[in-house]
């Protein structure tokens, strides 16, 4: 099959995804042709549908490629279906979730040390709503559990794989700059 | 760490009308020290720890005024103030600088806390942005489809006990030394078969019981799995006939079964 005969199709499957999909997964379903061919078409396909500056984009998220709305059109799409942002992170929650994302895998004995204080409430939240994940136990006295991000961190804060955060340096700048 | 210089209760008061609340944001002793430097256009090299001690006390008067609860790690960061206080106040020891060239400044290591904490600080700001911005897009709401299982078929009964006779001789095999340890509940049990299965689709069988070197603690794990069961949270299900047996957190569809 021609890349341009691919391109639809992948197009047919991103949209009608719960989960972002992933070249592997399409692979699986498209034996015949070659794993360069469905990242090519991938490629080209975010290309095209992207650059039409349409309501809808393909965007690379937790290593697969998801179709949502523009982020600009929220307040049109909030008075269509008469809604209100939904419940957001408290910041407590999201300075535990940051250590955890720069410092994983990491005990909750290491998160204290960062933050100075408890931060069990807030991790129970994180597991609850699978952003973190039990990541094994540190091989040291009490084996502690071990915390990570998951994939729905990535999915949440829409980030196509770890390494698109910022580096923690250059928080570091910004503290040094704020203080 | 002690110091036996408590804070001066007059010294704490002295300004304490005067005091602005803002404790709802200060989650921690952290977060008000660095809103104490800020507000006073400190350099944080250069910390004038007598009065930020001062300072931080009033807080915690006013905490306790206020009959908030003040948790351990306040008293901690106070006491740490206080003994960086006292150090400071101590001349060099000029035995010491003979020996080091430089004497650490005692304040070093806060500062180093504080703009560690200050960077993770910012990092749950951009996390707050990017999730802002997540907020505001959509995604298809999923379409209700019969998931087409292919060749899943659950698993029987007896398949459970062949492969849970086969953990047991694996087990027995290793011939481990049992030690006297925690007892372990049917209830602990399910608790953490339920946390694996928060991050994990599925679980294969065999390799459940893995690392367990308690006889006591096979079997407990064993009953746990047979309750969840029985409660539908999860489902045993095997890719074909005889083949390995997978543990799956039950999809709703799935539990009416």
């Amino acid at each position: 099959m021609e890349v341009k005969e691919l391109q639809p199709i992948l197009e047919a499957i991103i949209y009608a995804a719960d989960d972002p999909v992933r070249p592997e997964q399409l692979k699986e379903i498209l034996p015949a042709e070659s794993f360069d061919k469905i990242e090519t078409a991938l490629q080209h396909l975010m290309q095209d549908f992207n650059s039409r500056s349409g309501g809808m984009i393909i965007r690379e998220i937790a290593g697969g490629y998801r179709m949502t709305t523009r982020p600009e059109y929220h307040e049109h799409i909030h008075a269509y279906l008469r809604s209100k942002p939904g419940a957001k992170l408290s910041m407590p929650a999201l300075e535990t979730l940051a250590v955890i994302a720069y410092r994983q895998p990491v005990t909750l004995a290491e998160i204290l040390a960062v933050r100075g204080k408890k931060s069990s409430t807030s991790l129970k939240t994180l597991l609850e709503k699978k952003l973190v994940s039990i990541a094994g136990r540190k091989q040291v006295v009490g084996r502690p559990i071990l915390y990570a991000t998951s994939r729905e961190f990535l999915i949440h804060f829409g980030l196509k794989d770890l390494s698109e955060l910022p580096t923690l340096e250059e928080f570091a700048e910004m503290a040094g700059g704020q203080l | 760490m002690e110091s036996d210089r408590l804070p001066d209760p007059e010294e704490a008061s002295s300004e304490a009308a005067g005091i602005t609340l803002h404790l709802d944001g200060f989650e921690g002793p952290l977060d008000l020290l660095l809103h104490l430097i800020k507000r006073e256009e400190i350099d944080i090299w250069d910390i004038p720890i007598a009065r930020i001690t001062e300072q931080y006390l009033e807080y915690l008067e006013l905490m306790k005024d206020l009959n908030i609860n003040v948790a351990g790690e306040w008293l901690v960061m106070a006491a740490t103030l206080i003994y960086i206080k006292s150090r400071m106040l101590l001349p060099p020891d000029p035995s010491a600088a003979a020996q080091e060239e430089t004497q650490e400044d005692p304040r070093t290591e806060l500062v180093y806390q504080l703009l560690e904490h200050q960077k993770f600080k910012n990092a749950a700001q951009m996390l707050y942005t990017r999730e802002e911005v997540e907020n505001a897009v959509w995604n298809k709401p999923p379409k209700e489809v019969e998931e087409d299982s292919g060749e899943i078929v659950a698993a029987t009964l007896f398949d459970l006990l062949r492969a849970f006779h086969a953990v047991v001789k694996r087990f027995e095999e290793q011939r481990t030394l049992e030690v006297d340890q925690e007892e372990i509940s049917v209830e602990d049990a399910i608790a953490s078969i339920r946390r694996l299965l928060l991050t994990r689709d599925s679980i294969l069988f065999s390799s459940f019981f893995l690392g367990m070197s308690a006889k006591r603690h096979v079997i407990v794990t064993f009953l746990a799995l047979l309750e969840l069961v029985r409660l539908h949270e999860i489902w045993l299900y095997q890719k074909k006939n005889f083949d390995e047996i997978y543990i799956s957190k039950a999809r709703l569809s799935r539990a009416a079964q």
